[in-house]
């Protein structure tokens, strides 16, 4: 038999090109190309008076600058509003390069094109533009106040507000016997690709068709948005991602304004432009995610089961809105998590400030939402003297009630229905693994020896996997060599890895024989892209289902030339036979041979190949009626809704009496993505994502002053955890097959973030005892929150004053 | 993020470099290890027209120890100095305090003198120059001269070096025997510049301190140095004064300062911050100064050459533009 490959920890076959350097990067292409470089806005709300390029211009090696009015119409309008919702009532986007105003700083309004980045640069320090400043709009509470605006005509600075309500929320809160309200604040982070953003244009004039490279998630997307604002017929226009240094979200969003100009540039000057991001711009001119203020409300009765939930919140979406609202919606449905509301009501500001616009961040709205949700069962778990752990058990969807619709519609438009899980094996795990029961006794001790210690938990559920559509294309070469190619692309996930052992589980071929091509639309020119923990589900099903459909072809056709029936064959390592009889077998790239009938012998395959060779039968034609020539077939899958994968996560922390400083002492996980390909690439996900968490809790933020200005604009001071930062993550597995696909998969990708914000906020409160309620948390901040608490000004938990806590770890 | 425009000179000789140094003025800038220099003319916040790349110069990659001092060259990396196990016995304080200066890759090409030259207020060397009573030596035109730690430390960033003079090496000074350091910091994330730090020296005599003093790292402007003789002086580490001796220490600490704020901790935090790391850090100097190493130092003079960097491939930048 094949040795199993579905399933099993097989080493990344890309990692051994990635690690010793072979790996092919935006910026590694392109050498003879100009370069693009950016004047950018220093003000985060002006007007632009003037702008002057004569000191400029007679720099040696400029090429071009270029200004908004030098731009023809389709690359002068407003870029594309990606994402329309009938909520999104006052949606904005900006322009390639700014019109007469600049919204956040680091918007682009000038372009230099160069011999090189160098010149390129020294042209931009010498283009002089004079701004009338407008009052700044920074921080949530300034948008919500709406007394100064981001954009003239939209009142309140409103992007959009939306409400969606299952069942009579105010009737159940008038009726609960206990009600809680949180105020709770999140702040900014970004996703940080070690790459950058870039593109790199080539324009053949002879042909009139332009050839892009973009360190992107969806090459699809780019090359439709470059299409569309450039005029070019599809058929004219290709992209190619090379490898990708990572995306975590802002690489889904296009286009770019670069990402137009450059391309436009490319056309206009009849020679090759290339623009590599440096990481001031992507401070500063990409994206950021996260920020929300929070007020929850919450009724339960007396054994902490939830009566209702009414959250309002107000997201900030930055200076503009062209990935829609996409963010606040996965808030504001995700926030349920694996939980069961009794009513539920959700209503959500998106507004404008003057910084960088908003697009998802892996984890995308979730690790917000969870954030809510597990700081409320933490509020009702003190409120009422239960475990933490049992008041989320309570409230639990249980496994005989999946699927389980909660009324509301998700992301995607489509219900949000999950369709597996199993909470309460998932949380018995978890309390297993960290030794939860035990943890009241571990307290002590190390109280004894005056140090502080927590414990933390966190549950949630994410929608993964999310449509329209993927496909995958499966193709045998004569050597018996296998070529797969999907359209999404690969940013180190381990596609080349995980999509091969698809195929060589549904073959019967070797992983070495098994070539994984993504994001060339050349080779696949209907994809969607890597977000939202949809590649395993997407392409993964799609290719396993080109894949059955090259074995029933394969059976066929050697069924045919062994003269026995396809049911008697199997495919074993490359090899097709009779079961039960091997020696009567042929190889599949015999049968690719056999599948494509030739006219010349070019090699000793296409000379077994040609229509003269073999058994010849003159009233068949060469290609059976009904067959196309070759060994090769494509599925597309398309599912009717998401796939909803699940985590736990519990962290114990010790903070210092003192100095406040915070240790994460144990970090564990207990992970459900159902079937998993390879528990290895999951465990590598969830260890990255449980990183970036730890980044958002402890270390990262958006250090805007009141001007506008970003005060931590490199990897000095916004700080992404290190490998010494991040604590050593047990994790272990559930798997809970999903029904939905034909593998049973479920997403992993962005889960190993989402819940880390509350647990370490629960951890922290606990060992403190008084609440968290704004993260991330730093040192200094908590030790002034501990001084506030001092003070009187942050009351304890109700656990240090009840005499006999029912809760384990008080 | 690519530099302006600059020259590079790639002088051979101090005598050369002082030359170039000379015709240039506040137009150049030197560069030995580059930790500081290249980000800072990558983001243009600096746009010097001629750089002056000492990293061809001989002779100014040895670590000495004298029977005063341990002389560091202006070539000498960090982690050059950090390994050398001649300069550890003889004052363990230098590699206590750079295996705190940022991480492994950055201490291979950083310089400690180039540390020093740069005086930032988060950086670990300019306060342990000060601590160990040390001197710059100095090339010019008018030829050498030594400025003592206290002259040399104007303000933040800010030297009394002169433009057309080169910092050829340090002398940090050997501690008397029965005497003990330590150092810590406390940083955001391990390895980044300190939100507050401090080195110690305690020196017991017949079972008691008879000195003890401290310097600072990123809670004063300069590098300055504290006595705590009045604090713990002549009281016996871990007897029943200790605890009280220690408060006072620290008290002196919390005076002493006077840190600023910034987006990674407030003024408040870090004085409450260096007051701790002070009041945890001086038991350990005073353990140690009756213990090895800091007991065993090895008064011979000996004489130690390094490469100037532990892989030669890791050259300074630019070294390969004439």
């Amino acid at each position: 038999m094949t040795t199993q490959m579905f399933g099993a920890p097989i080493r990344r076959k890309e990692d051994p090109r990635l690690v010793t350097g072979g790996g092919r990067y935006l910026d590694d292409l392109g050498h003879d190309a100009l370069a693009a470089a950016f004047v950018r806005s220093p003000h985060a709300h002006a007007r632009i008076v003037d702008i002057d390029a004569s000191d400029a211009i007679d720099v040696e090696g400029v090429v071009g600058i270029y200004v908004h009015e030098d731009l023809p119409r389709s690359v002068g309008e407003p870029m594309p509003l990606l994402i329309p919702h009938p909520t999104l009532t006052h949606g904005r986007t900006g322009y390639a390069l700014a019109k007469d105003q600049v919204n956040h700083v680091g918007e682009a309004v000038v372009m230099v094109v160069a011999t090189d980045r160098y010149v390129a640069e020294d042209a931009c320090q010498r283009i002089r533009v004079s701004y009338e400043q407008l009052p700044v709009v920074v921080g949530i509470e300034t948008a919500r106040d709406g007394d100064l605006l981001v954009h003239d005509d939209v009142p309140g600075n409103v992007a959009a507000h939306m409400l969606q309500e299952v069942g009579d929320v105010d009737a159940a809160m008038a009726a609960a016997p206990h009600t809680l309200t949180l105020d709770l604040d999140i702040e900014r982070s970004a996703c940080m690709p070690m790459e950058g953003k870039g593109v790199y244009a080539r324009w053949d004039t002879e042909r009139g068709e332009l050839r892009m490279y973009s360190s992107t998630q969806t090459s699809t997307g780019v090359r439709a948005a470059v299409a569309a604002r450039l005029e070019l017929p599809l058929a004219k226009v290709e992209c190619i991602a090379p490898d990708v240094g990572g995306g975590f979200g802002v690489k889904i969003m296009h286009p770019w304004p670069e990402e137009v100009l450059v391309p436009w540039a490319a056309r206009l000057l009849g020679r090759p432009v290339k623009w590599a991001e440096d990481r001031r711009e992507h401070f500063i001119s990409s994206a950021h995610e996260r920020g929300q203020l929070q007020r929850v409300t919450v009724a339960f009765d007396d054994e902490g089961h939830l009566l209702a939930l009414d959250v309002k919140f107000w997201h900030d979406n930055g200076a503009y809105t062209p990935y829609g609202i996409i963010v606040p919606i996965i808030t504001s449905t995700q926030l349920l998590g694996p939980y069961k509301p009794g009513t539920y009501r959700c209503e959500f500001w998106s507004l404008y400030t003057n910084t960088v616009l908003v697009t998802p961040y892996r984890g995308a709205g979730r690790p917000q939402g969870c954030f809510a949700m597990e700081r409320t069962m933490d509020a009702i778990a003190d409120e009422l003297g239960l475990d933490r752990a049992e008041v989320r058990s309570r409230n639990f969807i249980l496994p005989t009630e999946m699927p389980w619709d909660h009324g509301l519609l998700f992301q995607d438009g489509r219900p949000l229905k999950y369709d597996s899980g199993d909470f309460p094996a998932s949380l018995a795990k978890l309390k297993e693994l960290v030794g939860w029961d035990d943890f009241a006794d571990y307290r002590r001790a190390a109280e004894a020896e005056g140090r502080k210690v927590g414990l933390g938990i966190g549950c949630y559920v994410e929608g993964t996997g999310v449509g329209p559509y993927e496909g995958g294309h499966i193709q045998i070469e004569t050597s018996g060599r296998v070529n797969v190619s999907t359209g999404l692309t690969s940013q180190g996930q381990g596609h080349e890895t995980v999509f091969a052992q698809i195929v060589a589980q549904e073959l019967g071929v070797r992983m070495e024989d098994v070539h994984v091509t993504t994001g060339d639309t050349r080779k696949m020119a209907y994809a969607v892209g890597t977000f939202a923990s949809r590649a395993a589900v997407m392409s993964g099903s799609a290719i396993a289902l080109g894949a059955r459909k090259v074995r029933e072809k394969a059976l066929r056709i050697a069924a045919d030339a062994l003269e026995v029936s396809p049911d008697d064959l199997e495919i074993v390592e490359g090899t097709v036979r009779v079961k039960g009889a091997p020696a009567t077998s042929m190889s599949l790239g015999t049968v690719s041979v056999l599948s494509n009938p030739l006219r010349y012998a070019f090699d000793e395959a296409a000379k077994a190949a040609t229509q003269f060779a073999g058994t010849f039968d003159p009233d068949k034609p060469p290609v059976a009626e009904g067959e196309e020539p070759g060994l090769e077939g494509k599925g597309f899958y398309s599912p009717t809704q998401a796939t909803f994968a699940n985590g736990m996560h519990a962290a114990i922390v010790e903070t210092d009496p003192v100095t406040a400083e915070i240790k994460i002492l144990r970090y564990c996980v207990i992970h459900d993505c159902g079937t998993m390909i390879n528990p290895m690439i999951v465990e590598g996900q969830v260890h990255g994502g449980v990183a970036q968490g730890v980044g958002g809790a402890l270390y990262e933020r958006m250090a805007y002053d009141e001007s506008g200005q970003l005060l931590n604009a490199s990897y000095m001071d916004f700080l992404m955890p290190y490998a010494s930062e991040v604590p050593t993550i047990e994790a272990d597995h559930l798997e809970t097959p999903s029904p939905l696909n034909p593998l049973g998969i479920k997403g992993a990708g962005e889960a190993g973030c989402i819940p880390v914000t509350a647990v370490i906020a629960s951890a922290i409160e606990d060992a403190e005892g008084f609440p968290i309620t704004r993260m991330p948390i730093s040192p200094y901040e908590l030790w002034e929150l501990r001084r506030r608490h001092a003070d009187g000004e942050i009351p304890s938990l109700h656990r240090l004053s009840r005499t006999s806590s029912k809760e384990p770890s008080a | 993020m690519k530099p302006a425009p600059f020259e590079h000179h790639a002088p051979l000789t101090v005598e050369q470099a002082v030359a170039v140094l000379t015709e240039v003025g506040h137009d150049g800038k030197v560069l030995a290890g580059g930790q500081s220099l290249i980000p800072i003319l990558n983001m243009r916040l600096a746009s010097p027209a001629h750089l002056v790349d000492i990293n061809r110069v001989a002779g100014l990659d040895t670590v000495e120890v004298t029977p005063d001092a341990v002389r560091v060259g202006a070539l000498v990396r960090h982690a050059g100095l950090e390994r050398s196990e001649s300069a550890y016995a003889a004052l363990p304080l230098l590699r206590q305090a750079l295996v705190n200066v940022a991480h492994p890759a950055i201490r291979n090409r950083g310089t400690t003198v180039g540390s020093i030259a740069h005086a930032d207020a988060a950086g670990e060397m300019p306060a342990i120059l000060a601590l160990t009573d040390g001197v710059v030596e100095v090339a010019g035109p008018t030829g050498s001269r030594e400025i003592a730690w206290s002259d040399f430390f104007l303000g933040a960033l800010e030297t009394s070096l002169a433009a057309e003079e080169l910092a050829v090496a340090v002398r940090f000074g050997r501690l008397p025997a029965g005497t003990g350091t330590a150092f810590t910091e406390a940083a955001r994330r391990h390895g980044d510049y300190a939100m507050a730090g401090v080195g110690v020296t305690v020196t017991v005599t017949d079972g008691v301190v008879s000195g003890a003093r401290a310097s600072f790292v990123s809670v004063t402007d300069v590098p300055s140095v504290l006595d705590l003789g009045p604090a713990l002086g002549g009281v016996e580490p871990g007897s029943g004064a200790w605890a009280s001796a220690l408060d006072d220490a620290a008290e002196a600490v919390r005076d002493h300062v006077d840190p600023e704020g910034d987006i990674h901790a407030s003024a408040d935090y870090r004085r409450m911050l260096v007051t701790e790391l002070t009041r945890r850090v001086l038991p350990q100097a005073a353990d140690r100064a009756t213990t090895a190493p800091n007991a065993a130092f090895d008064r011979e003079s000996a004489v130690t050459t390094l490469s100037s960097t532990p892989n030669a491939a890791f050259g300074g930048e630019g070294a390969s533009d004439d």
